[in-house]
């Protein structure tokens, strides 16, 4: 289906990474947001505050980010499109609702412009030191979905692909902006609305007494309703059966959490994506994200200058993690450097997909900045010796 | 589970029909609660209300935080949802917002809504947001064993205040007048015709609606401080209740046994925050703003 033209502002303009996301998230169909105010973020609400009343929707600026973060539950219910925005402090604040999303199968999007931590840490300082939290933050077993865009454009174009992943797949899913990448103002161009694909709510056809709000019919994925619909759903988070209703006993977790992770696991291949420069023949290949990819690119063309053999792969989709790829790829490689704006988190994923088939570099950085191209190249050059 | 409590068996085996069965999910019976405990007579409360009410019940929906008085979503044949912890009105507010046609009732305890969901309650009620409110007060955290509230009067022993409470609790009515509710009541699990009126009066009022429901819980409350059971309860609700309608909320403080007021203390007009927001989105942005849930 194609984008509603009332939230699509076709046209070039140059625009910061915050806003850009806000556009993407109008333009994928996004009609309630409930956000607090939090450095580096504001700025995609404060947009979405301006320009919601005249595309028709609601915005509320809650009392904090626990209430942010279930109000766009209850929104997602109500049969919205929905979106908080936040970063680290109110990230932590908002883990709880995240595995309420994730066991309730709640379809919605959590963006979080990454500063430096922890706690208050650096609030107008770029990091990257949420990967590991968006994955493993909320307590119990959940498999969320994560993008990394690196440029205002990005923000724009994978806040669409967000907002898809989340109906297709009815999981949070984690826009992981940072500090740079939402700060900085470039060109974007957004397209007409007939040129975006949106992915609409997979309702259920079925009529009431015949639906069952967790019934999955095979698949992994269960048909939504909402509120009003006439279905009378119950929704938990407890765990539940098929009808939603408690089944507190261990054969019901254990039915309920395998398909909550398979659903994701199971179509891993297909959520893949990585961009890729040189990786085929390289004996080194730099692995990066976000604003460090952008760097990361100037690293590669010095050591390439210097002649080795690098190859540049950056991962667009973070979760879940591109496990297979980085195992086939184990036995091609020498070397894995990966630079991130933390003391080393994903890194320890390539770690665990190469196993120790090749050498992995972790290039940490403690955040406040970004890192200085040089250190890449030097990693580079230290681990093709 | 036995299927004895649908009401096609009651008719069957006893030839009577319970109104209130078609409100329930049968197929949830029987429910967790104590013998004694008040949470079902504000339940049966909750049906007459909702079947004297004109409302079309596919509209209704309802949704509870955690603990005793959390479950009652899960009973309840409406569209229902079981939040976290405090967070019933942050999620019925989401509810609402998206869905401005839905009639929303919060329906929760007293530490949910007053300890960990306080600043939600605060601030829902200071936007006026409509919503209905029901808080079954039982002074206690019921599902953790019998813990300090918010709501504990002055005295009383629990497991987190072994020697007596010496904490000031909340007048609960004070609080939701002083942020800006449009309609406050307290009633008792006695009071069972006084309390559906009211929450017939709460799903037809717009904005921010506040109803205590005084509730006893035996298993923990009362026997922990030698209060007797249930009835024993309902026995001083009946003694020591006093309606004043209308009274001020600053005076109806509650002490431990000591005298209850009840009634209908406010019942005002104000515009909801879906009223404002149009109002004011049209006035200052006219022919460019979409009017929105109207």
């Amino acid at each position: 289906m194609h984008a509603d033209p009332k939230g699509v502002m076709t046209g070039v303009h140059f625009i910061d990474g915050d806003h850009a996301a806000c556009e993407g998230a109008l333009a994928a169909g996004c009609r309630f947001v409930a956000g607090y105010p939090i450095t580096p973020s504001t700025e995609v609400v404060e947009r979405f505050a301006a320009r919601i009343p005249e595309v028709g929707g609601c915005f509320i600026q809650m009392e904090d980010e626990i209430a942010s973060s279930i109000a766009i539950l209850g929104g997602a219910w109500a049969g919205k499109k929905v979106m908080t925005v936040t970063s680290g402090p109110g990230l932590s604040l908002m883990m709880e609702h995240v595995g309420y999303a994730a066991i309730t199968e709640t379809p919605c999007v959590f963006v979080d412009v990454q500063r430096g931590g922890p706690s208050t840490g650096l609030p107008t300082l770029p990091a990257q030191a949420d990967m590991m939290q968006v994955r493993w933050g909320s307590h119990g077993d959940y498999m969320p979905i994560a993008l990394s865009p690196s440029s205002p454009q990005e923000c724009f174009d994978l806040m669409i692909r967000a907002f898809n992943l989340a109906e297709l797949y009815r999981v949070p899913v984690f826009f992981m902006m940072d500090e740079v990448v939402g700060h900085m103002t470039e060109r974007v161009v957004i397209p007409e609305a007939s040129e975006i694909e949106v992915v609409e709510r997979r309702l259920t056809a079925k009529r009431p007494g015949e639906y069952k709000v967790y019934g999955t019919d095979g698949s992994l994925v269960p048909e939504m309703t909402k509120a009003g619909d006439g279905h009378r759903i119950h929704v938990t988070g407890l765990t539940h059966d098929e009808r939603g209703y408690p089944a507190m006993n261990a054969m019901a977790q254990d039915k309920l959490v395998r398909r909550l992770l398979a659903k994701i696991n199971a179509h891993a291949d297909q959520l893949v994506d990585v961009q890729t420069d040189g990786v085929e023949g390289a004996d080194i290949v730099v692995v990066s994200f976000g604003i460090t990819s952008r760097v990361a690119t100037a690293a590669v063309d010095a050591a390439r200058a210097q002649g080795y053999k690098v190859g540049h792969l950056r991962l667009i989709v973070c979760w879940p993690f591109p496990a297979k790829l980085f195992a086939e790829l184990a036995g091609q490689v020498k070397a894995f450097v990966v630079p991130e704006i933390n003391m080393g988190q994903m890194v320890l994923e390539v770690e665990r997909a190469v196993a120790g088939r090749a050498r992995v570099v972790s290039v940490p950085h403690p955040g406040g900045t970004v890192h200085e191209p040089a250190v890449i190249t030097q990693a580079i050059v230290e681990a093709g010796r | 589970m036995s299927s004895e409590w649908t009401n096609a068996e009651l008719i069957q085996q006893y030839g009577i029909e319970n109104p209130v069965m078609p409100y329930l999910r049968q197929d949830r019976l029987p429910h967790i609660w104590c013998p004694g405990c008040g949470i079902g007579t504000t339940v049966n409360c909750f049906t007459r209300a909702l079947s004297e009410s004109k409302l079309n019940l596919d509209e209704v929906v309802i949704v509870s935080g955690i603990g005793c008085t959390g479950r009652v979503a899960g009973y309840m044949n409406l569209d229902s949802f079981h939040t976290t912890h405090g967070r019933a009105i942050p999620f019925a507010t989401g509810l609402k917002l998206a869905n401005p046609k839905l009639k929303v009732v919060v329906y929760s305890g007293d530490g949910d809504l007053s300890a960990i969901g306080g600043n939600h309650l605060v601030h829902a009620a200071r936007r006026n947001m409509d919503l209905m409110v029901v808080c079954v007060n039982n002074f206690t955290y019921g599902m953790t064993g019998g813990q300090v509230a918010p709501t504990t009067p002055l005295g009383p022993t629990q497991t987190t205040m072994p020697y007596g409470n010496f904490e000031t609790p909340f007048n609960l009515p004070f609080l939701a007048d002083a942020c800006g509710a449009v309609y406050v009541a307290r009633w008792t699990i006695y009071h069972v015709r006084q309390l559906a009126k009211a929450m017939k009066e709460g799903l037809e009022k717009k904005g921010f609606v506040f109803i205590e429901a005084m509730s006893p819980c035996p298993t923990l409350y009362s026997r922990r401080n030698r209060l007797g059971d249930g009835v024993d309860q309902v026995k001083y609700y009946k003694e020591r209740s006093i309606i004043r309608n209308g009274a001020d909320t600053k005076e109806v403080g509650l002490s431990f046994q000591g005298e209850i007021v009840v009634g209908k203390f406010v019942d005002r007009e104000r515009p909801t925050w879906l009223e404002s927001m149009n109002e004011h989105l049209g006035r200052v942005l006219g022919d460019k703003f979409t009017p929105y849930g109207v």
